[in-house]
């Protein structure tokens, strides 16, 4: 007779005895392996929910990229160029460049093969008082765009304004109730108002623009100008600096600057975006992982009270099953089993017990944890969890045993074989 | 001398006293018996005067506090627990007044119980061979709650006889059987003896006496 009938026999007779212990390693089991699905649930969410929000980022900065390249292609630097000797803090104090260069500058870039710059607007400015109207005014003189002769003219970007007419900057005509079409005098000379500019928040709601020869022609400053606006320029890449090569080289005594432009405010605009999604990913990574260590705290004080609880739980039954079985171990020690043998009757018992008690609460747990943690997928599966269960669950129920076990191998047969 | 090699129970000079708190009992004082091969002996005595401490110490699962116990030339109480069931296994069958069958195993099983204390176990023929000369043949695969007082303690002896134990140590085992069954059991123990074996029986019954080749008085302690 094999020792191994004996412990299923026993089993059959005492179930209860049996599928109490079972439920014992069951809850422990599940409440461990539920745990750790759902910790695992939890890494898979965030995971899930950090790679998605990188991505959602990744594709808005590429946006933004695509933007900024659309944006720099289509307008490019503003660049502003400006006599050699224009002192900058002036020209951002009094908010127009003062210093003079021959306007036959502009015609010298036209001709130039020039790569980078395109839509010259050459300029003449400064600031006066409108004799008649007793006004604060920046006259100036544009002579509207100048084409390159070696590339296909386009629709120019900026009008000219017409001789003999004005365009009035809007604190101007508003202030002075004068409309589109009423004639106004300048130093002496009448002008048309060609246009009422818009409200536009600068020093243009006090500009005055006119044409350029008629400006100088007032301004005693014939054949001068200030500034050549250059629009448009392919830039090669983001270098300023080879655009300033160029000009030089055709015109020596001037220098180069950007002007404030929008694909600088979007450039920035795109950094910050591109930081503050990187900082929402980093606030919701640091987040996922606080609420992961609440987690596992939690497990790591539940864990071991349940699996505590189970253990003396089951020593309990154990007890319990070796009292009821006195007799039984009396007649084995009597035809002479070994007192490790009779212990083995109860370690196999405790192995079979945890065995289907790791099985049946590695898929109860994880039933339980991926309901808990509202996830179903064959990923919270862990087969390697399943193979800890299997090793430590009955190691935890041996241990629960081995003393009830030690007892009953100690017990003295003559006690119960005595009894009438 | 030649009744030595025939002695297979020699109990001598056996103390026994029980300490159950301050109180102290003495179960047994200086007694000896002894058994031939092959002898039937019943050792009678009345209700508490320590027929049961004697079987229990003469099968090595009792200690005494002093004397000497052999059996088949052994002497079982310098034996290591190890070796004491070894010899047990090999040696001695036990027959108790309360048969003290496994209740969740067949009446086949039971019988066979003795083979898990052996290496060779291969004892079903025999077992069933004891089941059907006891005449056990239809209660074979029912439980020991299923069976009437003399078919247990038939089970029980069939599982004392499963090795051919060179000693049967008996306890009152007629004390709840029926005067068929008794018969029954007591003709087995005879038939065993007359096949060689040794039959160490203690009781208060006297209808045992006349299966006996020697009585012994155990007198109770004062
Ligand atoms: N564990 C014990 N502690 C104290 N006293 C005990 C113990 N076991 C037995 N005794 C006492 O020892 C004496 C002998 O007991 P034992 O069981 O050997 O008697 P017995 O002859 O078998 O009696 P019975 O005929 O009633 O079976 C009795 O007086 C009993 O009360
Ligand atoms: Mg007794």
């Amino acid at each position: 007779m094999k020792i191994g009938l004996l412990v299923v026999k026993e089993i059959k007779r005492r179930k209860l005895n049996f599928s109490l212990g079972l439920l014992s390693v069951i809850f422990a089991v599940a409440s461990v392996t539920g745990a750790l699905t759902m910790l695992k649930i939890h890494d898979i969410n965030s995971d899930k929910l950090i790679s998605g929000k990188e991505k959602e980022t990744r594709e808005r900065l590429a946006v933004l990229q695509d933007d900024y390249r659309k944006i720099t292609k289509k307008l490019g630097f503003n660049l502003l160029i400006l006599p050699e000797d224009q002192n900058l803090s002036d020209l951002y104090a009094d908010d127009f460049a003062a210093k003079l260069m021959p306007e036959s500058y502009v015609d010298s870039l036209a001709n130039s093969r020039s790569i980078f710059i395109r839509h010259l607007l050459p300029s003449l400015q400064e600031k006066m008082i409108w004799p008649e109207k007793h006004r604060t005014i920046i006259l100036t003189g544009i002579r509207g765009e100048v084409p390159f002769l070696h590339k296909n003219p386009k629709e120019p970007i900026i009008q000219a304004v017409p001789k003999g007419t004005i365009v009035l900057g809007y604190e101007l005509h508003k202030s002075m109730q004068i409309k589109e079409g009423d004639k106004v005098t300048l130093k002496g000379d009448i002008f048309t108002v060609r246009k009422c500019n818009e409200a536009r928040g600068n020093k243009d709601d006090i500009t005055v623009w006119i044409a350029l020869d008629e400006a100088q022609k007032i301004l005693n400053k014939e054949g001068k100008i200030n500034a050549i606006q250059a629009l448009k320029c392919h830039c090669a890449g983001n270098s300023l600096a080879a655009v300033r090569d160029e000009v030089h080289s055709v015109l020596p005594g001037t220098q180069v600057i950007e002007k404030g432009s929008k694909v600088l405010m979007r450039a920035e605009a795109r950094d910050r975006a591109a930081r503050e999604a990187l900082e929402a990913i980093e606030a919701e990574k640091n987040h996922r992982k606080s609420m992961r260590k609440e987690q596992e705290h939690f497990a790591s004080i539940l864990v071991p009270v349940v699996l505590f609880g189970s253990g003396i739980w089951i020593a309990f039954l154990f007890i319990g099953n070796v009292r009821e079985r006195k007799s039984e171990i009396g007649i084995l020690r009597a035809v002479g089993v070994k007192e490790w043998k009779i212990m083995k009757l109860f370690l196999l018992k405790a192995v079979i017990i945890g065995v289907l008690g790791a099985i049946a609460g590695y898929f109860a747990g994880l039933g339980t944890g991926g309901i808990l943690g509202g996830q179903f997928t064959l990923k919270i599966f862990d087969i390697n969890l399943l193979l800890i269960v299997l090793i430590f669950a009955p190691i935890l129920a041996l241990m629960a045993a081995y003393v009830p076990a030690t007892i009953a191998a100690r017990q003295n047969p003559a006690n119960v074989l005595r009894e009438e | 001398m030649e009744g030595k090699s025939d002695c297979m129970i020699e109990i001598n000079n056996v103390t026994k006293t029980y300490t159950k708190g301050n109180a102290k009992v003495k179960a047994l004082d200086n007694v000896s018996i002894s058994a031939a091969k092959g002898e039937f002996v019943v050792v009678k005595g009345s209700s508490g005067c320590g027929k049961t401490t004697l079987l229990l110490i003469a099968g090595g699962l009792l200690q005494p506090d002093s004397g000497s116990i052999k059996i088949n030339s052994q002497e079982i109480n310098k034996l290591s627990q190890e070796n004491l069931a070894e010899f047990r296994a090999d040696n001695i069958g036990f027959v108790f007044q309360q048969y003290h069958l496994i209740p969740y195993l067949s009446i086949l099983e039971n019988v066979n119980i003795p083979s898990l204390a052996h290496q060779t176990n291969n004892t079903e023929a025999r077992a069933i061979e004891l089941i059907e000369d006891l005449g056990l043949k239809r209660r074979m695969l029912h439980t020991p709650a299923e069976l009437s007082a003399g078919e247990k303690q038939r089970t029980a002896l069939a599982r004392a006889l499963l090795y051919d134990p060179a000693v049967i140590l008996a306890d009152e085992i007629t004390g709840n059987l029926d005067e068929k069954n008794a018969l029954i059991v007591l003709e087995k123990l005879t038939e065993y003896t007359n096949s060689g074996g040794t039959v160490l029986l203690v009781t208060h019954d006297d209808k045992v006496i006349k299966f006996a080749d020697r009585v012994v008085e155990l007198k109770a302690e004062e």
